[in-house]
């Protein structure tokens, strides 16, 4: 079968449901309720499996529509349709707010966070006069579809399941744009998504956000399906049980969060049936197989059913790499003869430990400067004060006219700055070209919405085709589809270039480069390197291995224990005698 | 405001507040140990506190069947990981310490549990039925996942909450609990009554606090703990068993669990499912001492004793929810203050 097929076809099966003869009235209230629940997994899809965050407080983001739109239209007989944008809109401020003050810390924070407003918000409901305490708001309108009422289980199914599929596929189509690269790239820490650009902690809010939205659709349908609205399924235990559904189908996949949603509301309803058979009056074997489920599902299958499922669906072709108008490149740099990198007193210290020590170099436009030394001299930390990731304790770094002393990881990138990783930083499962295209990041322009709904083609046709481009410069076409993490390490240094490459970079920063690669591997490297230097591009490297250096470089900057102690051409550091002694001991 | 409801909120308060300490100590250990947000904890409070209540009442607590059934588990799980690699000597070990000791205990508890035992009978078999259950329980649910996320793990102690919870209804019933004090002992300060039970709480706080303080800093296990929280990598390479100090870390907060609900149950009344809330209050003090901080934990747990109690007099429908708002500040401070903490694993 057709890859393309199978989501018309399912889309087809679904809307048959209701309709077939024999079908129990019983199986569609649970496959509303399946519907409702997997529209919360699939925002903890994007949360937990995509961005590598957690939250147990999405029952209390239903619960935040439900009420929201339960006041509405009961106090002041607001149609439903209109308390829609209302209920996501006040639920989404909320989630701004509880992601704003959470997001920026580690990991845990927010999960604990959202414990504490889970249940925070579940008291409240049951306090509040207005929203009827723990008894609750009934008498709620139902849906009216252009006159057609959706008060039957089995006409407001096809609400519950259009809202479904519109928000996987949205959710598909995200993933598959630039923004969506850019989340991706969350779970491979914050350092490397930064350095291209990327705002971390404003993606991670963008997700949670999302996240909140979806819960608050599910809250909303809930609230219009039932006509009664109470504090209890918005409580933290509901909360915990939706993380449960996401993990359990698979958070890494957005079919997860359906694929979880069924086999845990008909797990549970299979087991509220069976327990007062096996073990008498009991009520909560569920919560104790849930439980234990759970433990086990971390252990064995931590990426869920829907990864062995997957493997039965129709596997979708590698796309092909459609022409399209390059990416603008930058406007070359016009500033005369002043150095493109100044650094000046460059000094960082750990306590009392000065890691480098007051470094003075300069870098010109079109040269190539190696920054050499034995282990532990200071080359790595220099490159992380210049490229923004680590701030110098004192000293300055001047950069095509600008002061960067102080400047962030991602205002280095904006202003031409690419660098790449002595430890590779790239997304193992994510392909070579999607790693690649995430160092143009900045040169493309789809926001959110724009990839939700499929309008960022053109833009999107463009990084790819500029990635692509890269690829082929440094020689990686035949891998370009491949997952990145199956690539020879040598080999993902290189991506690593082509990534940085995306960027339209003044200067490149290459950490170790030829760490890694054969012999003739390191000869087109520094072929490429060469041909750069040619069109003008500024490289600043560190490096151990002295035949790549000495034949490449212009320009070398050699320190030892922190300080620079000599520079020049590499025939003159070939000969000093304090490079000699640093590098072979005094008897040399 | 009455100055004698001011010191009678504040003494309620450091009451509570005391147990908070001691719940947020453990959960900052086993944090700092094993990278687990140990949301269980609470849970081995309520198991404390309803099988202490259940033998001051010289009945057998279900708990005492709990305990051999997790260490044949985890025993069953040791072998089928590695029993081929093991000595028999290991293994005898193994099966000592999985299936003997709740032999013991069981033995102990059935020669035991009489209306007639003493306090001090029951307090040691609640501690040695539930403080096992700690290790067995990193053995069988966090061992296997030890090197993955802090959020894998934080899932997983999610699992075992739930499934805790559970096993508590099946073991104890949805009655709550309420036993009778440790001691019958009053002393009067001014306006003040401190009962028998509130000095119990705080010599036993005081006296936990000063042991782990002297375990940590005197004893090779304690140093052990503290090498793991620091680096597990590097007390691997110099021989620490990082299993180990898991198991032994999970013991100290399962014990800790138990001796709070001791504690508590004689002051309120506890249900199977009443750990989770306190435990959490545990969790917002260990938050406020940044989850590294035993004095700074221990500090937020009186504060965060003393808002309750107020919070419970003045609106006491809302006290859950102005307790757990505390974190809020503390998160916007740590959140400006973040500049840009180390990459997370």
């Amino acid at each position: 079968m057709n890859a393309r097929l199978a989501l018309p076809l399912a889309i087809l099966v679904a809307a048959a449901i209701p309709v077939l003869p024999g079908i129990p009235p019983f199986w569609i209230t649970l496959l509303n309720n399946i519907g409702l629940a997997a529209l919360v997994a699939l925002g903890l899809v994007l949360l937990t499996g995509v961005g590598g965050l957690t939250s147990f407080g999405q029952a209390a983001f239903c619960g935040f529509a439900a009420y929201t739109s339960a006041l509405l239209t009961t106090r002041y007989g607001l149609s439903p349709w209109l308390t829609l944008p209302v209920s996501l809109l006040v639920t989404g401020i909320a989630a701004l707010v509880l992601g704003v003050i959470t997001v920026r810390l580690s990991g845990h924070y927010l999960p604990l966070g959202t414990i504490a407003w889970g249940i925070s918000i579940y008291y409240l409901f049951g306090q509040i006069e207005m929203l009827g305490r723990h008894d609750g708001l009934s008498g709620i309108a139902p849906l009216n579809f252009f006159g057609v009422s959706l008060r039957e289980p089995a006409t407001i199914y096809y609400a519950i399941w259009f809202a479904v599929f519109a928000a996987s596929i949205c959710t598909i189509f995200l993933l598959d744009s630039r923004i969506g690269r850019a989340m991706r790239s969350l779970r491979g820490g914050r350092v490397a998504a930064e350095s291209f650009g990327i705002n971390t902690a404003r993606l991670k809010l963008i997700a949670f956000v999302y996240a909140a939205v979806l819960a608050g659709l599910s809250g909303w349908l809930y609230v219009h399906y039932q006509r009664t609205v109470n504090p209890t399924p918005f409580g933290l235990h509901v909360g915990i049980e939706y993380l449960f559904m996401a993990v359990l189908g698979g958070a890494g996949y957005v079919w997860g969060a359906v694929t979880g949603a069924a086999l845990v509301t008909l797990l549970k309803d299979i087991l509220q049936r069976v327990s007062p058979m096996l073990v008498g009056n009991f009520t909560q074997i569920d919560t104790i197989v849930f439980g234990v489920l759970l433990v086990l599902t971390l252990q064995f299958a931590p990426r869920g059913v829907w990864a062995f499922l997957r493997n039965l669906a129709p596997q979708a072709r590698p796309r092909t790499i459609a022409a399209a108008e390059p990416l603008r490149r930058r406007a070359p740099a016009t500033q005369g003869d002043a150095p493109l990198l100044g650094v000046t007193g460059l000094r960082k210290q750990f306590g009392g430990l000065v890691a480098v020590n007051d470094v003075s170099f300069h870098l010109k436009a079109g040269e190539i400067v190696a920054l050499i030394g034995p282990n532990g001299a200071g080359k790595s930390t220099t490159f992380n004060l210049i490229s923004g990731v680590a701030r110098p304790t004192s000293g300055s770094v001047r950069f095509a006219g600008h002061d960067l002393s102080n400047a962030s990881a991602q205002e280095c990138a904006k202003l031409g700055m690419a660098r790449t990783f002595q430890h590779v930083k790239l997304l193992p499962e994510m392909s070579v070209l999607e790693n690649v295209a995430l160092g143009a990041h900045l040169r493309g322009h789809a926001g959110l919405f724009a990839s939700m709904f499929r309008l960022d083609r053109a833009d999107e046709a463009r990084l790819l085709a500029e990635a692509a481009r890269q690829i082929e410069r440094v020689g990686l076409t035949e891998h370009m589809h491949k997952p990145a993490g199956s690539l020879a390490l040598g080999q993902q240094r290189i991506v690593e270039i082509a990534r940085a490459l995306c960027l339209d970079p003044r200067l490149l920063l290459l950490d170790e480069p030829a760490a890694g690669l054969r012999h003739f591997e390191k000869q087109n490297l520094a072929k490429l390197l060469d041909g750069l230097r040619q069109e003008g591009m500024s490289v600043l490297l560190v490096e151990h291995d002295m035949g790549f250096v000495m034949g490449l470089t212009d320009h070398i900057v050699v320190l030892d224990f922190g300080t620079k102690i000599a520079e020049g051409k590499p025939e003159a550091i070939r000969e000093n005698p304090a490079v000699l002694q640093a590098y072979l001991g005094s008897a040399a | 405001m009455d100055s004698l409801i001011f010191l009678f909120l504040v003494q309620d308060g450091a009451t509570n507040g005391a147990i908070y300490a001691l719940l947020g100590l453990a959960l900052v250990l086993v944090f700092a140990v094993t990278r687990v947000i140990f949301i269980p904890q609470g849970e081995f409070v309520a198991y404390g506190a309803l099988t202490y209540a259940l033998l001051a009442t010289g009945r057998v607590p279900g708990t005492v069947w709990l305990l051999p059934a997790m260490g044949l588990a985890a025993f069953a799980i040791e072998m089928i990981g590695k029993g081929s690699r093991m000595s028999g000597r290991e293994i005898a070990t193994d099966a000592a310490t999985h299936i003997g000791l709740p032999v013991v205990v069981v033995g102990a508890t059935f020669a035991l549990a009489d209306k007639s035992a003493s306090a001090l009978t029951n307090v040691l078999l609640t501690l040695a039925m539930i403080m096992p259950l700690g290790p067995y329980l990193y053995r069988i649910a966090f061992q296997p996942v030890a090197d993955s996320t802090v959020l894998t793990l934080f899932t997983t102690a999610i699992g075992v909450h739930l499934a805790m919870t559970g096993l508590g209804l099946a073991m104890f019933g949805a009655e709550g609990l309420r036993a009778g004090p440790l001691t019958d002992a009053r002393m009067e300060i001014g306006p003040l009554m401190l009962t028998g039970q509130n000095i119990a709480v705080y010599v036993a706080t005081v006296a936990l606090i000063a042991g782990l303080w002297v375990f940590f800093e005197k004893s090779l296990y304690g140093k052990a703990l503290r090498a793991t929280a620091v680096n597990r990598v590097g007390a691997r390479l110099v021989g620490i068993r990082t299993s180990l100090s898991g198991g032994l870390a999970f013991g100290l907060a399962a014990a800790i669990g138990a001796a709070s609900g001791i504690l508590i149950v004689p002051m309120t009344t506890v249900y199977y499912d009443s750990g989770f809330i306190i435990g959490l209050k545990g969790f917002v003090a260990a938050i406020i001492g940044a989850l590294a901080s035993y004095p700074g934990t221990a500090l937020a747990a009186l504060f965060v004793g003393v808002v309750e109690a107020f919070a419970s007099f003045y609106a006491s429908n809302l006290k859950e929810v102005i307790v757990f708002m505390l974190i809020v500040p503390v998160l916007v401070w740590r959140s400006l203050g973040a500049v840009h903490d180390d990459e997370e694993e």
